[in-house]
């Protein structure tokens, strides 16, 4: 089975790399909220610097629809997801290649937000390891319920619209728990990060277990 | 090598089958013909394992399609009208995607392509840039690497120039002769009514003639 998530992730993520979608696309675009969401809060540093976090994991929300949105399109545009069904590849590895390769391009994203907040909003990092332990756990998370929902949304017509009315809510919890994470790895609030993480973590374990169970039927045709 | 019987899909609500019995042999080739909506590619598509049959019996080369619809999948070779190429990857790079997906050695690209008269200079270009005809070649051509048992080919020699469709006809007769058996549907009669060994015409969801037309295709051993 590994093999075969290695062969979707990496033919998922040889795409990317062709079409440049996310570095000429995404990348553009979180850079750009972040800076506006600067120059909306830029008057009140202080309230710039409290929400640092919850800016930062707001950013990457939208930057994981619209990668879940292309993960999805490549798949529907001209039949690939039938033809993946008839190749014999399991279901749950086809989940996991897809994960993968969204986490993927949600960390690179993730390092130049990261750089971009201390530059512009002079956030200063207390613990990397938090730090980074969160952007990780957290995109497991993220990418697992991405998958899943690209695939639940795949058949519907008015999908690109559907997607993130249907993800963003479930990437409550995630929002929630790597901004509490984060305040405490930037020291802009005192809470116990490491307990958030916890959070997280068991928010990506539900996920990628959700994903390897339903994955096959929403695969299916019907 | 496929057994219908009473066998019933629906497309939504809508039933695109309504109780199709056909019996099909080792190296027929099945001309499906009918007119637009009538079930052809539904029924390709039951063939293959992918649609869920709802009522009625289904065996497609020994499995039963109730049971165990994913090692038919293995085992087919289906062109649909879409062609599931990947844009933005070249071509050499689509079919040594599928061929890894498939299980199947990557040496079989090279040879495929070549079958399909796909030129060496297009195998390192991206998919985006093939004209629609090359695009359905190349994706004939993903067909053929995976060595099928069954064919199902839906509208094979749509968008192909003439040495493109010669290409075809050659392609479904070896693999008749290899032992395969090729069902495909088609609205180009004047090509296929002759390539066929067998004429079946389906409307409304059933099938409404079913017409021998000649022998199958006589085996490689045979000929020899």
């Amino acid at each position: 089975m590994l093999r075969d998530v290695r062969l979707v992730a990496l033919k998922d993520l040889r795409i990317e790399w062709r079409s440049r979608v996310t570095l000429s696309q995404i990348v553009p675009f979180a850079a750009l909220v972040l800076v506006l969401f600067g120059f909306a809060l830029d008057a009140n540093r202080p309230v710039l610097e409290t929400a640092t976090s919850g800016l930062f994991w707001i950013t990457v929300m939208f930057v994981a629809t619209m990668a879940v949105q292309r993960s999805t399109a490549v798949e529907i545009n001209d039949g690939a997801r039938r033809a993946l069904l008839l190749a014999g590849i399991e279901p749950i590895a086809v989940f996991l290649g897809k994960t993968v390769a969204i986490a993927a391009q949600l960390l690179v994203v993730q390092v130049l937000l990261v750089a971009g907040v201390i530059v512009l909003y002079g956030a200063s990092v207390g613990q990397w390891v938090l730090l980074l332990a969160t952007c990780v756990v957290a995109t497991v998370g993220i990418a697992a319920a991405g998958s899943l929902l690209g695939a639940l949304v795949a058949g519907v017509r008015a999908r690109e619209t559907v997607l993130p009315i249907l993800l963003l809510p479930i990437l409550a919890p995630v929002l929630i728990g790597a901004t509490r994470a984060f305040d405490d790895a930037l020291g802009s609030v005192a809470v116990d990060g490491w307990a958030w993480l916890g959070l997280l973590a068991g928010f990506g374990a539900i996920n990628l277990v959700l994903g390897a169970l339903a994955y096959g039927v929403l695969l299916e045709e019907t | 090598m496929v057994r219908l019987r009473g066998v019933v899909a629906l497309l939504g609500r809508f039933p695109a089958l309504a109780g199709v019995d056909l019996e099909i042999d080792a190296r027929e080739i099945v001309l499906v013909q009918g007119p637009n909506g009538a079930g052809k590619s539904t029924l390709l598509r039951v063939c293959a394992g992918l649609l869920r049959v709802e009522s009625g019996t289904a065996e497609v080369l020994g499995h039963d399609l109730s049971v165990d619809r994913a090692a038919v999948r293995r085992s087919v070779g289906l062109l649909g009208h879409d062609t599931a190429l990947y844009d933005d990857l070249t071509v050499l790079e689509n079919l040594q995607f599928w061929a890894a997906a498939s299980r199947v050695a990557p040496e079989s690209v090279l040879p495929a392509l070549d079958r399909l008269g796909v030129a060496s200079r297009l195998h390192a270009v991206a998919v985006s840039r093939l004209s629609a005809g090359q695009r359905r070649r190349v994706a004939l051509a993903g067909v053929v690497v995976r060595r099928p048992t069954l064919w199902l080919l839906d509208e094979p020699h749509a968008g192909l120039d003439q040495r493109g469709r010669d290409l075809v006809d050659q392609l479904v007769v070896d693999a008749a002769r290899a032992g395969a058996t090729v069902v495909m549907a088609s609205h180009e009669l004047d090509r296929t009514v002759d390539l066929a060994t067998r004429h079946v015409t389906v409307a409304g969801g059933t099938i409404t003639a079913d017409r021998q037309v000649r022998a199958a295709e006589p085996g490689d051993h045979d000929a020899s």
